[in-house]
């Protein structure tokens, strides 16, 4: 495309299928302690 | 639903449902913005209204552009997660993360502690006995079921004042690890005051990460974060910090080292640059949790000035990007690819659900957060749970219950915020803290801003 750079090929609808297994890191286990962040958190199957 | 926006001289659409992220030109912006809305041929008269220099044949391929986006599913993809959603968050109670308060005590007096200096306010300090610690393991297990990874986070007050007993309870984790089936994660956050070299050696062979305190400049940190006489920390910690910190990477272990930011610094960007430059590579900085008596809370004045604060520190951290100055930071990362899937994206953060806190004497709380309101007591470790009713109200937490969240267009990022500074700030857990969530959505905004500036670093370079 001449107009529009897309900067990612996933698609969350494309997760609704196979996610929710809930083996990944609670958000506030990680360094925050005190929000809520998932964007940055990573699935367990995609490592 | 999209979320158009421009920063940093980029002009980034964001399609909600989709998570698919675009990078625009100006024409397109402005005709995306009203596509949905407006029929074809007017869309066109107007971009061509508005830019006069651009032939009409090429307004006509961005337009054509838009449409295919929306044909693949990447722009104005509906929302159709709301019942799969809902259905999630009500399947059984498993608890598989947790934080283990193994000293109700502390040695350092910071003045936004929410754990009241370590005491949450009990009446004297407490330390976690191995016996309770090793009760509480034993429930997670039993409460894990069929999740196989577990977090115990080691938390206080300042659990390095009862660190033998932390050993105890990796050494007993880690006992029953094959016998139960179970992977046990250990993680444990420090002010770094009594850290050492056995502390450090210990944690690089059991912790999958560290989060060590620190709140960036010098007078920033020893005003925020003094011992009980008053007296300064910078400097005792510094320097194990960047020991721990250069251990771990040569490891290839993850730390963090992680502060928070107050009314005393509202240019707390150079708090955070202040922390790469003295040679952090994990960075997390976070907005104080403060009653609005106090004169440190953040208000809902202070936004703007916050919000351009995140915006120096993105415009840095694109300037840093593939030297060796670049560092990352917490709530700046995003992965695009291997992201979260929509569930973890949309039910909140588990608190009460799929994760607890255990306090000395082995009661449970929803999290650390809610540890010491003891109307949040839900049970304990040697009798299990025995408040469901608050359980499922925390069960009930995600971004279709909060009626703020769910036209957010953050919502898939930021999961429907913190549920005890909703009620810290509403009275209910299901609230928004505001301040808060204004931050969230800035942060979002930055984090995907980086991104597009450095797939053009890329493409440059390429
Ligand atoms: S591990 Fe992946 S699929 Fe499983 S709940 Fe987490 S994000 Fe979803
Ligand atoms: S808390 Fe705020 S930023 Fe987060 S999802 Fe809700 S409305 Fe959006
Ligand atoms: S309620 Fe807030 S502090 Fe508690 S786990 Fe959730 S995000 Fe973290």
């Amino acid at each position: 495309m001449k107009h529009v750079q897309t900067l990612n090929e996933k698609r969350l609808q494309n997760t609704v299928k196979k996610g929710g297994c809930g083996e990944c890191q609670t958000s506030c286990q990680s360094a925050c302690k005190t929000s809520c962040t998932v964007g940055n958190q990573t699935c367990e199957h995609a490592k | 639903m999209i979320h158009q926006y421009k920063n940093n001289g980029y002009n980034i659409v964001l399609d909600v449902n989709s998570g698919a992220i675009h990078v625009v030109d100006d024409v397109t912006y402005d005709m995306i913005a009203e596509y949905e809305n407006t029929a074809m041929e007017q869309v066109i008269e107007n971009a061509a209204a508005k830019y006069p220099k651009i032939p009409r044949d090429e307004i006509r391929e961005a337009y054509d552009e838009i449409t295919s986006l929306k044909e693949e599913g990447a722009l104005f993809t509906p929302d159709e997660y709301e019942g799969r959603v809902i259905d999630y968050t009500k399947r059984p109670t498993v608890i598989k993360a947790m934080c283990l308060n193994v000293a109700h005590a502390c040695n350092l007096s910071c003045k936004y502690c929410f754990a009241d200096e370590g005491l949450y306010f009990g009446k004297k300090a407490e330390l976690m006995s191995f016996e309770v610690g090793k009760k509480a393991l034993d429930f997670l297990i039993a409460s894990s079921g069929n999740r196989v990874n577990l977090e115990v986070d080691f938390f206080g007050g300042e659990p390095t004042l009862n660190f033998d007993v932390v050993k105890e309870l990796v050494a007993y984790g880690r006992s029953r690890e094959e016998e139960s089936g179970k992977k046990f994660r250990f993680t444990f956050t420090t002010n770094g005051v009594l850290l050492n070299d056995d502390i450090m050696e210990f944690a690089n062979k059991e912790m999958d990460n560290v989060v060590l305190s620190i709140d960036g400049r010098k007078e920033i940190h020893d005003m925020m974060r003094p011992r009980h006489d008053g007296g300064p920390t910078y400097d005792t910690i510094v320097p194990k910090y960047q020991k721990f910190a250069k251990m771990r990477e040569e490891a290839g272990k993850q730390y963090y080292v992680r502060g928070t930011y107050t009314r005393n610094n509202l240019d707390f960007a150079k708090d955070i640059l202040h922390m790469a430059d003295l040679g952090f590579h994990e960075i997390s900085i976070e907005p104080v949790v403060a009653p609005p008596e106090e004169d440190y809370a953040l208000k809902t004045e202070d936004i703007p000035v916050l919000e351009e604060q995140y915006d120096v520190l993105a415009k840095e951290m694109v300037a840093r990007y593939k030297t060796d100055k670049e560092f990352t930071f917490f709530h700046f990362m995003i992965d695009l690819e291997g992201g979260p899937c929509v569930y973890k994206r949309l039910s909140g953060c588990g608190s009460g659900t799929e994760y607890v806190s255990v306090i000395p004497n082995g009661d449970i709380f929803p999290c650390h957060q809610f540890v010491g309101k003891p109307d949040f007591k839900i049970g304990n470790v040697f009798t299990g749970i025995d408040r469901e009713d608050i359980v499922t109200e925390f069960k009930g937490c995600n971004v279709y219950t909060r009626e703020k969240c769910r036209s957010c267009f953050a919502k898939f990022y930021c999961s429907g915020g913190c549920s005890a500074n909703a009620y810290n700030f509403t009275g209910n857990v299901r609230g928004v803290y505001d301040v808060g969530c204004a931050l969230e959505k800035k942060r979002v905004e930055c984090a995907i801003m980086i991104k597009a500036a450095q797939a053009a670093k890329d493409a440059q370079e390429a």
